[in-house]
């Protein structure tokens, strides 16, 4: 049996050739460390994300997340639901919040669910049982454990710590505070690599699905979150969210030719820090997914 | 006088003339916290788009209070929201703003008031079109259709400036344009819509929009 087990909602981009799917090479690595069993939700569907708003409005919006925690509580019962994506976990969370709240929306969300034969349940305790796998990382094992299996500590490594929004506000990770949350750091310290400690842009929006539809205000955002991941002297940024991945990597060479900069940063998630931390390959830990790759990273990964 | 009453469906128009705040606080998620604004501007402040809205948060509420409808439904500012969350967890009151805010742009979209060009808003429904039709995101659909969003020709121009990113992400195997012509997403496609359908009835009629 495995040391930890849980019901596991990977979400969209983490699917095969998805924006993410680097992401979830790497989280089966590090599960495969620390001994932690996912349980993949029977035929998951999207949150709706942030933007889902505009035209999925409330009812559809929550039943899209009712399903998911009906079909995990049917098939995972008595499991965590957690969820890798910052939106996924995010959105299931604040469904949960709502649906306890207010007994009309619980009514009609049941009443549609009903049709598909589900029911979902709502109790005082499901919120608490929606997880990212960041708080499971760090309540659940903590930062001892997660450093006894390292094998290859990142030592020589600055790295800036880039928590971003939905990761942090407006639940948050451990209690901790959403202006200067410190969980990144900490994790990156355990791994044997150097946080960039003042790194003030740590919780800034990279402009989040508006990166697709007004660019030049969302890369504006991004240009700061590297450029102080530089100032700090990182040799990378790493990160809990999919969004931010994507957003603070892909950009940098359109940000070069507006700002005049010469940006080449890579950005990691924390997962893929802690799979070569534990002996994985670079490409057991994702490591080749990167677009700007870590030639650093790779060289600890690859080294005997 | 009082004629909507007896209307058994009466448009929002009718059944909160001259009273835009009840008309809020009654069909838009989250509208029954306006009130409660102090007009600090923390909000404001906070949001990472602050300077690109022609009216911020708490000029919105103020606005609302003052039965502003056209002015405050019609408006670009919403749509700049990048769902941070900055706003909520800072308001000394705390206020859902940015919940609030998505409530209006959503009202406003559904009562055909949201301005039409507004890229935000029409990435929107590309983003919500695309998961309602299969149940999850097709990346690649939905990337295709953001370029070709303005016409063949600015759809050209767009793949072409974006051509370094579309090659980087397939490369490294993270878009698959296949993807375009396979459908992929969930198995209970048909059972979704259906619950997404009736989803819709019910919040439209709870609404007074049909």
């Amino acid at each position: 049996m495995a040391r930890k087990e849980y019901s596991f909602y990977p979400g969209c981009s983490s699917e095969r050739n998805a924006s993410a799917s680097n992401y979830m090479v790497s989280v089966q690595s590090m599960c495969k460390t620390l001994d932690i069993k996912l349980n993949e939700i029977p035929d998951w569907n999207c949150c709706g994300a942030s933007i889902g708003y505009a035209d999925g409005g409330e009812l559809p919006r929550h039943v899209m997340n009712a399903r998911n925690i009906a079909l995990s509580q049917k098939h995972n019962p008595g499991q965590d639901i957690v969820a890798t994506c910052a939106a996924c976990w995010l959105g299931t969370k604040e469904s949960v919040e709502r649906l306890s709240k207010s007994e009309q929306l619980l009514a009609d969300t049941q009443n549609i669910l009903a049709d598909a034969g589900l029911k979902v349940d709502i109790n005082k305790n499901t919120a608490s049982g929606v997880r990212h796998m960041v708080e499971v990382l760090i309540e659940d094992f903590g930062y001892d454990e997660l450093a006894a299996p390292v094998k290859k500590p990142l030592e020589g490594l600055k790295i800036a710590g880039y928590v971003g929004c939905q990761t942090n506000r407006p639940f948050g990770i451990d209690g901790e505070s959403f202006e200067n949350p410190k969980y990144l750091d900490k994790m990156v310290e355990v791994m044997g690599a150097e946080p960039a400690d003042k790194y003030e842009q740590k919780v800034t929006c990279c402009g989040g699905a508006l990166a697709f539809s007004e660019p030049e205000k969302s890369q504006a955002q991004i240009k700061e979150i590297v450029e102080s991941a530089y100032d700090h002297n990182a040799d990378m940024i790493v990160t809990p969210c999919p969004v931010c991945q994507m957003n603070v990597e892909v950009y940098q060479e359109q940000i070069n030719k507006t700002y005049n900069k010469n940006f080449n940063m890579p950005v990691v998630y924390y997962s893929q820090l802690m799979a070569v931390a534990y002996g994985s390959s670079a490409k057991e830990a994702g490591l080749d997914g990167q677009i700007i790759r870590s030639k650093k990273l790779e060289e600890i990964a690859e080294a005997k | 006088m009082n004629q909507t009453t007896s209307v058994s469906d009466p448009s929002p128009v009718e059944k909160y003339r001259n009273n835009f705040l009840k008309e809020v606080e009654a069909n838009v998620e989250e509208g029954d916290w306006v009130k409660m604004c102090m007009q600090c501007g923390v909000c404001s402040g906070s949001c990472p788009l602050g300077s690109a809205w022609a009216h911020p948060p708490q000029e919105l509420f103020m606005m609302i209070r003052a039965g502003q409808r056209e002015e405050v439904l019609r408006s670009e500012s919403m749509w700049m929201c990048t769902s941070c969350y900055s706003c909520v967890v800072r308001c000394p009151r705390e206020l859902p703003i940015m919940h609030i805010m998505h409530g209006l742009a959503n009202y406003a979209n559904r009562l055909g008031l949201a301005p039409k060009m507004n890229p935000t808003k029409r990435f929107a429904k590309l983003f919500w079109d695309n998961i309602a039709a299969t149940g999850r995101v097709n990346e690649s659909r939905l990337s295709i259709k953001l370029y070709f969003m303005n016409g063949l020709v600015s759809g050209i121009k767009t793949a072409f400036a974006m051509r370094k990113v579309g090659l980087g992400m397939l490369k490294t195997h993270r878009l698959n344009l296949i993807g375009f012509f396979r459908a992929g997403g969930i198995k209970e496609k048909n059972q979704l819509q259906q619950m997404l359908n009736k989803a819709y009835e019910i919040e439209d009629k709870r609404k007074g929009l049909s």
